[in-house]
């Protein structure tokens, strides 16, 4: 899977968790280079951060559900506000976390996404 | 001077105040009993000679019968009307009622702008929470700070067989976060603490702060005031939009004069006139600057408003009968607006507000292009209108209005909504 997180602690962090938990996890912390990456790797899930560098999380998720071959990818937005919330939810986000998440929490959306 | 419609009213209260019979006086004036019975119920008009004889018989002073009320508290309490929805048949009184009970009307238009006040800084509050880039930011800041300390905290103690490397690392993260989390939250409750004066509130708009300075010292600030600055005065205004407004309005009228000395300045406005074009090519300076200059000069008692691309009015100092819109957009016939579309090409007209009894103005208009990050760079557009009286000018004239709520003209083509002072709206 594919994390699109632009604050270095927090994407250690998710990353650790993940990863221990078996899943193998690309890192991402600007916004510019998700489209192409995605194109290149075709990853089962993407989380992304809703404040990014070079490339909002929204216009991510919009330029992706714009592609048929990405239409139907499981993405999940961690955003901060709950204003932010409806807008990716109108964009097309799956899932949502509201920042702060626990560890638990995003664990068991990522395994309920994946269907396991 | 003009006789407006309550001339009649006021004779009558002048006559029964003085205790006189209505026959008596009207014999006194050389008119008939019944004719000044309907003259006194506002139902004759009078000829300036037969006024001339009442006033006459009353002992009273011409002028003191035909003047209306204050043109500025007319104005203030038509916007107060407009704003409170009072409906047209109490609107025809107005005059009466601020001619009859003058207190109690600027009594009525203080409480007005103080309701206004509020209603502004309920809805700056609101902004502030909803819209403000400062604390939007401040709680973004504080959200990742926190959330990386959640997930970080939760690693190091759920995480049993945690590798000494990464135990170091996330150690170390987590400081880093606490220390960020920390100075987030001090940057934020300072930010919420500061700002407790009224006008920090946005109870008064900065702009309006810094026109009541310049009012206060009747909009005139020497040249050599300007030279040593005004740091001490500005220092003064409540609201640091209004102070920083102040210091580039002193800024920009210190360059002013330095670009045309007061002393000069007079010297060609006796040979030009108020002409500032002539002014600008004197001087070899900006025409907008030579408006700007023209204004502060007590003898023209002239008027100036400026306004940016979107219209907005960025400067109001009013001149007498030509009243401005406290705050809102302006009468789109205004010749400024003229000027806005057409950089550099001067508009100069006679104009009358709609309402203000054939007062005349002349206005010159001009706007002017900066692009002050060069090629590239957005376009900015600025005009200004210097309003200078024209009392005693002959020809036509462009009749125009302060604010379409206020503006009593009917059948107006540019009405943007509906007049409070006519019964269909105009």
């Amino acid at each position: 899977m594919l994390l699109v997180e632009d604050e270095a602690n927090i994407a250690e962090a998710i990353r650790f968790i993940l990863t221990r938990d078996g899943w193998r996890v690309s890192h991402l912390a600007d916004g510019a280079e998700v489209l192409a990456l995605v194109r290149r790797e075709r990853p089962d899930l993407v989380i992304l951060d809703h404040m990014l560098p070079g490339m909002s999380g929204l216009e991510i998720l919009t330029a992706l559900r714009a592609e048929p071959a990405t239409r139907a990818l499981p993405v999940m937005m961690l955003t901060a506000r709950g204003r932010d919330r409806e807008a990716a939810e109108r964009a097309g986000a799956d899932r949502f976390m509201s920042k702060p998440f626990s560890n638990a929490e995003i664990l068991a959306e990522v395994r309920a996404m994946m269907g396991r | 001077m003009a006789l407006t419609a309550l001339t009649g009213t006021k004779l009558r209260e002048r006559r029964l105040a003085a205790d006189l019979r209505q026959a008596d006086v009207a014999a006194a004036a050389g008119i008939s009993a019944s004719y000044l019975n309907l003259i006194e119920h506002n139902r004759r008009n009078v000829t300036p000679e037969v006024m001339e004889r009442l006033a006459g018989a009353l002992g009273l002073d011409r002028a003191a019968l035909a003047e209306g009320p204050n043109p500025a508290l007319m104005e203030d309490l038509r916007a107060a009307a407009a704003r409170g929805g009072l409906e047209a048949a109490e609107l025809d009184r107005l005059e009466d009622f601020a001619d009859r009970f003058p207190g109690w009307a600027g009594l009525l238009v203080r409480l007005g702008a103080q309701a206004q006040g509020l209603e502004r800084a309920v809805e700056a509050l609101n902004d502030r929470m909803t819209h403000d880039p400062h604390l939007s930011q401040s709680l973004h800041e504080l959200l990742s700070s926190l959330s990386s300390v959640r997930a970080t905290a939760a690693i190091l103690a759920d995480t049993e067989d945690l590798d000494q490397d990464w135990a170091t690392r996330f150690h170390r993260n987590l400081h880093h976060d606490s220390e960020r989390l920390a100075a987030g939250a001090e940057a934020l409750v300072a930010y919420l603490d500061g700002g407790g004066g009224r006008a920090e509130q946005g109870i008064a708009s900065p702009q309006e702060e810094v026109e009541d300075w310049l009012r206060g010292r009747n909009w005139r600030i020497g040249d050599e005031e300007l030279a040593r600055g005004l740091d001490g005065e500005i220092a003064g205004l409540a609201a640091t939009a209004a102070r920083a407004l102040a210091r580039a309005h002193v800024a920009r009228a210190a360059a002013d004069a330095r670009a045309m000395p007061e002393a000069g300045l007079r010297a060609v406005l006796a040979r030009t006139g108020p002409d500032p074009l002539a002014l600008a090519q004197h001087f070899g300076a900006d025409p907008l600057a030579a408006m700007r200059r023209l204004a502060t000069l007590p003898e023209l008692g002239a008027g100036l408003v400026a306004c940016d691309a979107s219209g907005t009015l960025t400067f109001r100092k009013p001149a007498p009968g030509f009243p401005l819109p406290r705050f809102g957009a302006a009468c789109p016939l205004w010749p400024l607006y003229a000027a806005l579309a057409r950089p550099q090409l001067p508009v100069e007209t006679a104009v009358g507000i709609a309402g203000q009894a054939g007062r005349r103005h002349r206005v010159v208009a001009v706007s002017a292009l900066r692009h002050p990050l060069g090629l590239r760079g957005p376009e900015l557009r600025e005009a200004a209108m210097l309003i200078l009286p024209d009392e005693g000018g002959t020809g036509p004239v462009l009749t125009v209005g302060s604010s379409c709520r206020v503006c009593p003209r009917t059948g107006c083509v540019a009405r943007r909504e509906p007049s409070i002072l006519t019964v269909d709206g105009g």
